[in-house]
């Protein structure tokens, strides 16, 4: 399929571009508007729901819950000696005392600082790999040498906000689509009410022994390049927002929205959108055009 | 002279009604001139309608330039379609070009590079006298002028076959006669020429014109050699 968008003069005047306002080009600068808001959503959801699974994959809390400190103290440093000997494990701190009281404080006030709490033992675990199979080899390991440690891995807890991500990058991908789809559409529509509008000049090409294909041309040229402009107005305003929103979540501070920011390769792929849908434009535009063209003589 | 255009037993029907156009069987020698003749509603706009391929016949057989034009591939329409030059009796000028552009689209059509459209598109202006009139849309042509660009686009292309629905039907007679002389001249250099008309005075006008005519549909003459005037005695019907 060859897509002339600078098309000669000739071919310009033939189907009276002056006439009509244009609408088109504004109904795709709406499409597109939404369509990139939709992607950057999607994108950025995508980007985060990644960037917390990389942050979690293979995060542990070892927890020694025994009330006799001295066995707590001898089976935390078995579970620390089993971790560090395990190749698979990047990294061993265990959380000390103070910072556990600290963590209390919300619940129990001071009383969280008092030596005589039997508080249990927590050992912060990053493996090189997050895979079930190391968690389950980590967790016999520790398990044989402190018959008292529960293992929590830190993605299970997160699990439930990655789903959400994972499902409003879905949803977003199923609103690109739509749109997509919608698009596709309205070229129909306006594809068959321009063949409505140049069925003489139509005629008389035909008449004149133009092929379809040439007279399909003309039509998916004009709609390609009116959702061309009409999608970089959309993309350009729509850029707009997703700047705004994305300065909103820096001065947030917070690490979880942080990851909702757009990388350069999502940017990238927002820049190609007005370009996918200015071809998918000429593409449906053809196919209209062809197909009511078939029934004619 | 070899036939470029053959009917056998054509007949066209619009929709259920009765038949426009029966049992039509002639045939057209290439070169020759043709005025085909009829009372308004004979059916001349719709014989010319098979001829230059906007309409398939209901029945019958058509063969136009060696080939069967009845089951004609759509596809192969357009090729066909650029070996006929046709002058409408509305003269269909594409409203929102000049006289220039509307001249110019059957080399469009064909593919033409535009460094090659301009001289014979200046040159059919000249011919047609609208040499002043080349930015001029049709809107602004008289009936006459907006005739002679539809003829201008209709020959510019060269056509074996010229088919002309009332072509002087809106111009004065000197300009009647000055079309039909172009006819004439276009008929020299071998186009194969039809006119339909209802203007008897045109009739007498091409020397050894073959004349066709039809009333309710039917080809009076379904040889199609009746001559205008008659042959004189030794020249071939």
């Amino acid at each position: 399929m060859s897509i002339r968008l600078i098309a000669a003069a000739a071919d310009r005047r033939l189907l009276d571009e002056q006439r009509g306002t244009r609408a088109m080009m504004w109904i795709m600068a709406i499409m597109l508007f939404l369509t990139l808001l939709a992607a950057a959503l999607g994108l950025g959801t995508l980007g985060a729901a990644r960037l917390l699974e990389h942050q979690l994959a293979g995060r542990l809390t070892v927890q020694i819950v025994e009330p006799v400190e001295q066995a707590r103290v001898d089976q935390t440093s078995r579970a620390i000696a089993a971790l560090r000997a395990d190749p698979d494990v990047a990294r061993v701190t265990e959380v000390d005392r103070a910072k556990l009281a600290e963590l209390m404080r919300p619940w129990l006030g001071e009383e969280g600082s008092d030596p005589e709490l039997p508080v249990p033992s927590m050992i912060d675990v990053d493996l090189g790999s997050g895979t079930d199979a190391a968690v389950s080899r980590v967790t016999r390991a520790v398990q044989a040498v402190a018959p008292a440690a529960r293992i929590d891995r830190h993605e299970t807890w997160m699990s439930p906000v990655s789903d959400f991500m994972n499902l409003v990058t879905w949803l977003a991908a199923a609103l690109v689509l739509l749109m997509a789809s919608a698009t596709a559409a309205v070229v129909i529509l306006a594809a068959r009410a321009g063949l409505d509008t140049h069925r003489d000049t139509i005629e008389v090409l035909h008449m004149l022994g133009s092929t379809d294909v040439q007279i399909a041309r003309l039509f998916q040229r004009r709609i390609a390049l009116d959702t061309l402009l009409g999608g970089v107005i959309g993309a350009v305003l729509a850029t707009g927002v997703v700047a705004l929103v994305g300065a909103q979540i820096a001065a947030l501070g917070s690490d979880l929205l942080s990851g909702l920011a757009l990388t350069q390769r999502d940017w990238t792929l927002l820049a190609l959108l007005p370009i996918g849908f200015a071809l998918l434009a000429a593409f449906a535009a053809r196919i209209a055009v062809l197909g009511a063209l078939r029934r004619t003589l | 002279m070899a036939n470029i255009v053959q009917f056998e037993n054509v007949g066209l029907r619009y929709g259920t009604g009765q038949e426009t156009l029966s049992d039509l069987s002639f045939t057209l020698s290439s070169g020759s001139f043709y005025f085909l003749t009829g009372a308004s509603g004979a059916g001349k706009t719709s014989l010319l309608k098979l001829l230059y391929l906007a309409q398939r016949p209901s029945r019958g057989s058509i063969r136009l330039f060696g080939e069967d034009a009845v089951t004609l591939p759509r596809a192969r329409l357009p090729g066909f379609r650029r070996r006929i030059g046709v002058v409408f009796q509305d003269f269909r000028l594409v409203p929102h070009l000049s006289a220039y552009d509307n001249i110019a689209l059957p080399l469009r059509v064909a593919g033409v590079p535009d460094s090659d459209i301009e001289a014979p598109v200046r040159e059919m202006l000249a011919w047609v006298g609208l040499s002043d009139r080349v930015e001029a849309r049709p809107a602004t042509l008289s009936g006459g002028e907006q005739q002679r660009v539809a003829i201008a686009r209709a020959v510019i292309g060269r056509p074996e076959i010229l088919v002309a629905d009332e072509p002087t039907g809106n111009v004065d007679p000197d300009m009647a006669e000055r079309l039909l002389h172009l006819f004439d001249s276009l008929n020299r250099l071998g186009t194969t020429v039809v006119v339909a008309t209802h203007d008897f005075h045109l009739l007498g006008r091409i020397a050894g014109a073959h004349m066709m005519r039809l009333d309710k549909g039917r080809l009076l003459d379904p040889t199609g050699s009746l001559r205008f005037p008659p042959p004189q005695a030794g020249e071939e019907a």
